[in-house]
């Protein structure tokens, strides 16, 4: 019996998911990956002239528009994540520590992530406007006098600040509230023992809850720097489809929105070819540093 | 370092304002360099006691005296003392050495000077070769061991053990017991520890505190106690098998159970609570203490003796015999009553007469 159950029911059940998985996930990574190996596909007849190996590579490399855009994602990816992770373990600690309210300042935190990421990009590109931004008003207290963050002229360095400001907020939500469970299931009896070992806070903090929340904080870093290099709707909220500061067109591009932006191109013979290139590269990328990342895993994360 | 309670009271609030006193007007002294066990019931506010000590439980009331050295404002880190937790409470992410060592980087002790320190402890205890080791590949022994070095490293003036043995197997607990004992009595310090198990806490205390309800019962060394229990409770609380209650009463200077007469007792006449330890009977041909015999359970060297209850037919007493008398189940017994193993309680109040 235990060997011998016939699993065509499992199969069935698994059938509907099995489907929509093909169509709409392995489908297209089957065709990208045949797409990048093809020239001058032409997405209206489907035709093409011939198999190359590199061309479509190539191309894309020495695009100014993708290295832009992959300058930004890099920038993006390493300084949102490393940034939110930290100040979402700070901020979780010190919810967890405190016993009224909590649930109050739980919700709080929680709330932007069951809000449109669109609608809370707009509203940070409104505080950062140059005229009437929240932040500029505040910077106005300590006499500076306004900074065109991201409004007409305003210029890539900028606007890709706002920009990370905006995602690495964007982010913490989420965190706080996976280290909050994660916190929450450490025994208190750790932090007493510490207490009787006169251990400081901050020694008990580095000493005794990193380690003890080294998966949660390992699977936030590896799942944040997944999300990070797909970086788009979050430009898309902030700057609109013109991926920039009005005057400044496509300054804060991302690799994922140069793939989609080459859509509007798709009736030119290679466009896709290029859009499939440079998502594979993107591919290779994260694959290479969600390795790095559990290699360090192995040996940074007490389970 | 003697340890004093000064009306030491906790009170638990819980969240609907209901109070609930844990611990209630503890007035005792902890002698120094001995081994003391808090001993009672679960409930009983024993542990609640040790966290007060530890201080990481406020007190309610009252105050602890380390010396003479008032500590109740004293916060846990500063007061000097290693604690063993139920649960041992090893960081599971660090070795045994660096368990050991947590304590003494906490003071910023000289790295060398710490591992030393740490191997030497750890070698005390009985765990020097499982240094690398992470806690999860430790047994349960060791891993309790492991707890007891992290609280010694740090020469504490007080070893405070919360229920040391009860994540033990009954083997590996009788074991411990004596290596708690040993390692308390190298080291000389003042060490409490808190039990439910009145075996354990006979065995290897020097000094026993009894605890009803947050109220001490009493105080004193192991056999004392045990000898001359204060009250019903304490004479109920030691011993296994536990001593026999019956109802009996005191007319004209004589103590009878029924119509047997047990002993002689100088007070007033009135109805009293007679506790009989097990060991207490001894089997003579004529007496008119006598009832009969529901089973025998021979044990090794001792034959149990279980008794319909002259009271209560329905219920049975114990007495330990030597094993050489034949007694059968349904035979019937006569016993004289030891006096020393023989204790007479205030019917009302279970104080001692």
């Amino acid at each position: 019996m235990l060997e011998d159950q016939s699993n065509v029911k499992a199969w069935f059940y698994l059938l509907p998911a099995l489907i929509l998985l093909g169509i709409f996930i392995f489908f297209p990574i089957f065709n990208a990956f045949f797409l990048v190996f093809v020239d001058e596909y032409n997405y209206m007849q489907g035709t093409y002239e011939g198999f190359t190996l590199i061309n479509n590579f190539r191309y894309v490399v020495t695009d100014h528009n993708f290295r832009v855009a992959m300058t930004n994602t890099m920038l993006l990816t390493f300084v949102s994540v490393p940034v939110s992770v930290i100040i979402a373990l700070l901020i979780s600690v010190w919810l967890n520590a405190i016993k009224r309210l909590q649930g109050f300042f739980q919700t709080i935190f929680f709330l932007p992530y069951v809000t449109n990421a669109i609608a809370i990009g707009m509203a940070f590109a409104f505080m950062f406007h140059v005229r009437f931004g929240l932040i500029n008003w505040f910077l106005g207290i300590f006499g500076i006098s306004p900074i065109n963050w991201v409004n007409t002229g305003a210029s890539w360095g900028t606007a890709i600040f706002a920009l990370l400001v905006y995602v690495t907020w964007l982010g913490l939500a989420f965190k706080i509230m996976v280290f909050l469970s994660g916190l929450q299931g450490i025994d208190k009896q750790y932090y007493d023992a510490a207490r009787v070992d006169s251990a400081s806070r901050s020694r008990v903090f580095r000493r005794i809850t990193v380690p003890l929340l080294s998966p949660m904080i390992m699977y936030i870093t590896v799942t944040s720097f997944i999300g990070a290099f797909k970086a788009y709707t979050e430009v898309i909220g902030m700057f609109g489809e013109r991926l920039g500061p009005p005057g400044n067109d496509r300054a804060v591009i991302t690799v994922v929105a140069l793939v989609y932006r080459s859509l509007d191109r798709s009736g030119v013979p290679g466009a896709l070819s290029e859009a499939a290139a440079a998502s594979l590269i993107l591919f290779g990328v994260t694959l290479v540093f969600t390795m790095v990342n559990m290699q360090v895993s192995k040996k940074r994360v007490h389970y | 370092m003697e340890i004093k309670l000064k009306n030491l009271t906790k009170v638990f609030q819980s969240k609907k304002e209901e109070e609930t006193v844990a611990v209630d007007n503890l007035d005792i002294v902890i002698p120094s360099g001995q081994l003391t066990g808090l001993l009672g019931p679960s409930g009983c506010g024993k542990s609640t006691t040790l966290y007060m000590i530890s201080g990481l439980l406020r007190p309610t009331q009252g105050e602890i005296y380390f010396g003479d050295e008032n500590v109740t404002p004293v916060p846990p880190e500063e007061r000097g003392i290693g604690l063993v937790f139920q649960n041992y409470a090893l960081y599971p992410h660090m070795t045994v050495r660096q368990n050991i060592m947590f304590p003494l980087e906490n003071v910023k002790m000289d790295k060398q000077e710490s591992l030393e320190k740490a191997q030497e402890i750890a070698d005390l205890v009985g765990i020097g070769h499982l240094m690398n080791r992470k806690p999860k590949q430790l047994s349960g022994g060791q891993q309790q061991r492991v707890a007891i070095a992290r609280a010694l490293v740090k020469s504490p003036r007080v070893l405070l053990l919360d229920e040391p043995l009860s994540n033990l197997d009954a083997r590996l607990r009788l074991q411990t017991r004596e290596e708690i004992k040993r390692i308390q009595r190298d080291t000389g310090i003042t060490t409490i520890f808190v039990t439910h198990d009145q075996e354990e806490a006979m065995s290897i205390s020097d000094e026993i505190v009894v605890l009803r309800e947050g109220v001490t019962q009493q105080v004193g060394r192991p056999q004392e106690v045990y000898n001359n229990p204060g009250n019903l409770f304490v004479a109920k609380f030691l011993g296994t098998p536990p001593i026999n209650i019956f109802d009996g009463e005191v007319k004209d200077g004589r103590l009878m159970i029924g119509d047997a007469d047990i002993a002689k007792k100088d007070i007033d006449d009135r109805e009293v609570t007679i506790g009989i330890r097990p060991e207490g009977f001894k089997m003579v041909e004529r007496s008119k203490f006598k009832a009969e015999v529901d089973l025998v359970e021979t044990i090794g060297r001792d034959t149990t003796l279980i008794i319909k209850h002259p009271n209560d037919e329905t219920q049975t007493f114990r007495a330990i015999v030597d094993a050489d008398y034949g007694v059968e189940p349904g035979d019937t017994v006569k016993f004289n009553v030891k006096p020393h193993k023989m204790h007479i309680f205030d019917k009302e109040t279970g104080e001692v007469l």
